[in-house]
């Protein structure tokens, strides 16, 4: 699980990092991130290969005879982290909000509540999520089940929730006061200020981070199958386990990251894209 | 001076006012008033409170005591009716702070339909007349940052003359800008003078208080240390810390 501290990076509260920008040209780099890719990939099965006994089965056949099953798993995955986000997204703003209202009580508890499910590691809410809530609802004398993969998402809903809080104010807040002081000499109300003049410019800062903030979802997604949820990582597994052989664990592995890399990568790089279009633009 | 102009009852009264952040006296027992018409030139240096003075006058900054009063509203009334008050007084700040995602044409447009709930139609006539009056024909369609300094504070002049204000504040807007822009912007502040408008505007520009002024404050610390008619003001200051101050500056 040490991957998780690699899942949970300090971002900077406000936007328009500066921890991802380019060294290299981008054209360059990305295409030497690929090619490292493809040479590890092309190693591993050649070793696999290699060591593989000539009266079984080839890594390679058995790669393709799961790959179909894992993919589902990886659909599954995608479906979860989009659930999540939007979910996580809709009341982060909210509580994000609710962190630059001028009503102390309002502020000071959004402000709690963003702290504390933002400095939670993701695994142990998603414990919380998985054993506070009851597994089904009793509404008047209906009886509503409550599945395990949709706690699992409400699960991963908070630490969203706490994150999207936070590119909330951070946005708003890097927006230089004297768009505030001049509005209000303008006579705007200071809901007017917000929803006309601060929000429309802060929401493109905040695409960046928000963005970042799903790639890194999407991966932490597979913490599921520790909660015991047939996702892409239970479904590896289980192949893994089918199959009895230890030659096939790296491919196996491999071809899941691969998976995850294909989805997650293009949005890591156009988040780039646009941060670099945002600090050009000042 | 403008000879020829004739002054009227006083719009902009401040009594006794004091203003304090926290330890820090901004201002200490401030009293002036401006008549309608009159156009007031405050002069002093840098960190003597007078962006504070004028965002107080506006109710951006509440003042610790004493009273200012802006055509009968009393700014320091606890029920104060901040968009009474605000209509009637334009303020024009040193970094232009026009809203970047808006055209030259909406920044002007923006409060007076959202907060006047005026006619649209009728309020981007008289916002192309008034893009039109600081000569700036053609760029309605110009975002700020397609626009020069000198631009950019004339749109943001604009756009505070389009609540029809009775009184305009102008906070060192020419400090930002080279001297080619600022020469525009003068201009364009020395005309609404001229047409009567009340102005009070801080300023480093000697010269320029020297012609547009009716009446020149200086400050320093906090306190009005001398003021007068710009000819005597400028030709035969009675304080020494006046006399050191225009010595430094012109
Ligand atoms: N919001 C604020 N909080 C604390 N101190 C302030 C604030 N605004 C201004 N000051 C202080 O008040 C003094 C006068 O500032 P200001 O009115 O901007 O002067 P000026 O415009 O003459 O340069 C300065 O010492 C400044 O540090
Ligand atoms: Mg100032």
């Amino acid at each position: 699980m040490s991957a998780l501290a690699v899942l949970l990076p300090r971002q900077p509260a406000a936007v328009g990092s500066e921890w991802g920008a380019a060294r290299m040209p981008s054209a360059l780099r990305s295409r030497k991130t690929i090619a490292a890719l493809a040479i590890l990939g092309a190693v591993w099965t050649a070793a696999a290969w290699a060591a593989a006994p000539v009266d079984r089965p080839s890594v390679l056949a058995l790669a393709v005879k799961w790959a179909p099953l894992i993919f589902g798993g990886f659909l599954f995955n995608l479906l979860v982290s989009v659930a999540a986000m939007a979910l996580g997204t809709a009341a982060g703003v909210l509580l994000g909000l609710a962190q630059i209202s001028l009503l102390r009580p309002v502020q000071a508890a959004s402000w709690a509540v963003t702290q504390f499910f933002r400095n939670a590691p993701w695994l142990v809410l998603l414990f919380f999520a998985m054993f506070l809530l009851p597994f089904e609802w009793r509404i008047g004398g209906v009886t509503v089940p409550f599945p395990a993969w949709l706690k699992a998402m409400l699960g991963l809903a908070l630490p969203v929730l706490a994150n999207v809080s936070e590119i909330v104010r951070g946005g708003v807040l890097s927006i230089p006061l004297g768009q505030w002081e001049s509005a209000e000499s303008l006579a705007f109300s200071r809901r007017q200020i917000l929803w006309r003049i601060i929000l429309p410019q802060a929401v493109k800062r905040m695409i960046p981070p928000w963005m970042n903030l799903y790639a890194i979802l999407t991966m932490a997604t597979t913490l599921i199958s520790v909660v015991g949820i047939q996702d892409a990582m239970t479904l590896t597994r289980g192949a893994l386990v089918a199959e009895a052989r230890t030659d096939l664990y790296l491919p196996l592995y491999f071809m899941l990251l691969l998976m995850f890399f294909a989805y997650c990568y293009p949005i890591a790089r156009y988040t780039q894209v646009l941060e670099r279009r945002f600090a050009v633009r000042g | 001076m403008n000879p020829g102009h004739v002054l009227g009852a006083p719009i902009v009264v401040l009594n006794r006012v004091e203003k304090r952040f926290g330890d820090n006296p901004v201002l200490r027992d401030v009293s002036f008033s401006v008549a309608r018409g009159e156009c007031v030139c405050v002069i002093g240096p840098s960190g003597s409170g007078k962006s504070t003075l004028l965002r107080a006058i506006n109710a951006l900054v509440p003042i610790s005591a004493g009273s200012i009063a802006v055509d009968g509203i009393e700014v320091n009334d606890p029920k104060l009716d901040k968009l009474a008050l605000r209509r009637r007084v334009g303020i024009v700040f040193q970094q232009y702070n026009l809203f970047p995602h808006k055209t030259a044409l909406d920044n002007v447009m923006m409060a007076p339909i959202h907060v006047l709930k005026e006619n649209p139609a009728e309020v981007e006539a008289r916002a192309r007349a008034l893009i039109a009056k600081v000569r700036l024909t053609g760029k309605e369609a110009a975002y700020p940052g397609e626009l020069s300094g000198g631009q950019q504070q004339r749109v943001a002049i604009a756009r505070a003359l389009a609540m029809n204000p009775k009184v305009m504040l102008f906070d060192e807007v020419t400090a930002a800008l080279d001297p080619e822009t600022k020469k525009e912007v003068l201009v364009t502040v020395r005309e609404l003078a001229a047409e009567g408008m009340t102005c009070l505007l801080v300023t480093h520009e000697m010269g320029f208080a020297r012609e547009v002024a009716d009446h020149v404050y200086f400050t320093e610390d906090g306190v009005i240390v001398e003021h007068g008619p710009p000819a005597e003001f400028f030709g035969s200051p009675k304080q020494a810390r006046t006399r050191a101050f225009l010595d430094q500056v012109l």
